[in-house]
């Protein structure tokens, strides 16, 4: 079963439209969604959690249309954490708790007091004085709280720093360690998607770019730095993306499988990789 | 057991996984009917991706040197480990073959060709 499948999605609003969306999360995987700021990534998490509605296409949550009435249940099941703060400003982290002990139905106090001690979070602080990295924990520990077989995350570690960010990396990789659990994360923050999905959902300008298994991605393209006239020998197909830097010399993006195999090509980060598909959509 | 995954390596992390698994189950260290770690759980402990483990124990499958039993896991498959041997001396042979061939066409003697080749364990032993 998919844990999130979205099929031919359009949705405008004023000059900004994601069209044609067609993106599917296996369960059991992490799906990265990473994209520039205004590429559509909390638009797609907000179409797919229904608190906006598409104008077309149909979207679905573990396995349940998000227009279908049994998705209220749908979310249940589901653990999201937004790029911006929703708890009431006076409440701090205990009362935040009660509330959501009446709210989800599998509510796991132990646990959440468990993470509020992980996180050190103070208990008696009102929400409105919380720092954004204590937001975002707050946020994170409510959402593992519930026994939810999926997460949702958008930006769940900005603001964190390095340190607090691998911690939580290390509580998802623990969550989809179980059977059937599965992870939508969008980030800006490529090295931790990278370091954490299994695939990699590209978003540009409100369109789906690229949508592939991240480790086939990283092999099928390898860096190539030399000279220009180095460059030149290159197959045209071999090369998926390049920028010309002072003194002569050339980096690009070169799809291996084109490329001559004595050729030596470093390997890239899926950064370098976006950059370099970003830069030659512009130059095309 | 050992596995250990080099990031700046070129060689793809599944085919890392499955050679190194390989080299265990040649040299002994993995015997028939052992039990290796669950997709998830080597995933999760190596922190690389689910879909490239289960490639490369995919791999391992299809050349036979695990099985999986549905719900129970992945074991070292009873395999003739000679017959393994015997066709990696094939492949050896048909490399060296082609190195001979190569050192002709640079007109490079056997002694030098020795030499080259010495250098390259040697490389591989540091």
């Amino acid at each position: 079963m998919n844990a999130i499948e979205l099929s031919h999605v359009n949705k405008a609003f004023g000059d900004f439209s994601i069209q044609d969306l067609s993106l599917t999360v296996p369960e059991g995987t992490i799906c990265g969604l990473i994209g520039e700021n205004g590429a559509g990534k909390s638009t797609t998490i907000r179409l797919l959690m229904h608190a906006l509605r598409a104008d077309s296409g149909n979207l679905s949550v573990l396995g349940i249309d998000v227009n279908a009435p049994e998705f209220l249940a749908v979310k249940q099941d589901v653990g999201v954490v937004l790029d911006e703060a929703y708890f009431p400003e006076v409440m701090d982290a205990v009362q935040v708790g009660k509330i959501m002990a009446s709210t989800y139905t599998r509510w796991d106090a132990a646990q959440y007091a468990g993470f509020l001690d992980r996180f050190q979070l103070p208990r008696k602080k009102q929400f409105k004085d919380y720092s954004r990295g204590m937001t975002m924990k707050l946020a994170i520990a409510v959402a593992l709280s519930h026994a939810p077989r999926l997460l949702v995350l958008d930006e769940a570690t900005a603001g964190l720093d390095t340190i607090v960010r691998n911690e939580i990396l290390e509580l998802f990789r623990d969550f989809v360690s179980q059977p059937n659990h599965s992870i939508l994360i969008s980030s800006h923050i490529l090295s931790d998607l990278e370091k954490l999905c299994d695939y990699i959902a590209f978003l540009h300008q409100g369109k789906l770019v690229v949508s592939e298994e991240k480790d086939r991605l990283l092999e099928r393209y390898g860096l190539f730095s030399g000279t220009a006239e180095q460059f030149a020998a290159l197959r045209a197909e071999a090369v998926a993306g390049v920028e010309h830097l002072a003194y002569g010399g050339v980096r690009a993006l070169v799809r291996r499988a084109a490329a001559p195999a004595a050729l030596s090509l470093e390997k890239p980060t899926i950064e370098d990789i976006i950059l370099f598909l970003v830069k030659g959509e512009k130059a095309a | 057991m050992e596995i250990i995954i080099r990031n700046f390596d070129n060689q793809p992390i599944y085919e890392q996984i499955a050679n190194q698994i390989k080299a265990m189950i040649l040299s002994g260290q993995l015997s028939p009917g052992d039990a290796l770690p669950s997709i998830r759980a080597l995933a999760r402990d190596l922190k690389i991706s689910v879909i490239t483990t289960k490639r490369a124990y995919d791999e391992l499958e299809a050349e036979g040197f695990l099985s999986t039993v549905a719900g129970k896991g992945s074991f070292v498959a009873e395999k003739d480990l000679r017959l393994v041997r015997e066709g990696q001396l094939r492949q050896l042979e048909a490399h060296l073959e082609q190195a001979r061939a190569l050192a002709a066409r640079c007109g490079l003697s056997l002694q030098e060709t020795l030499d080259m080749a010495r250098l390259i364990f040697e490389e591989e032993l540091q």
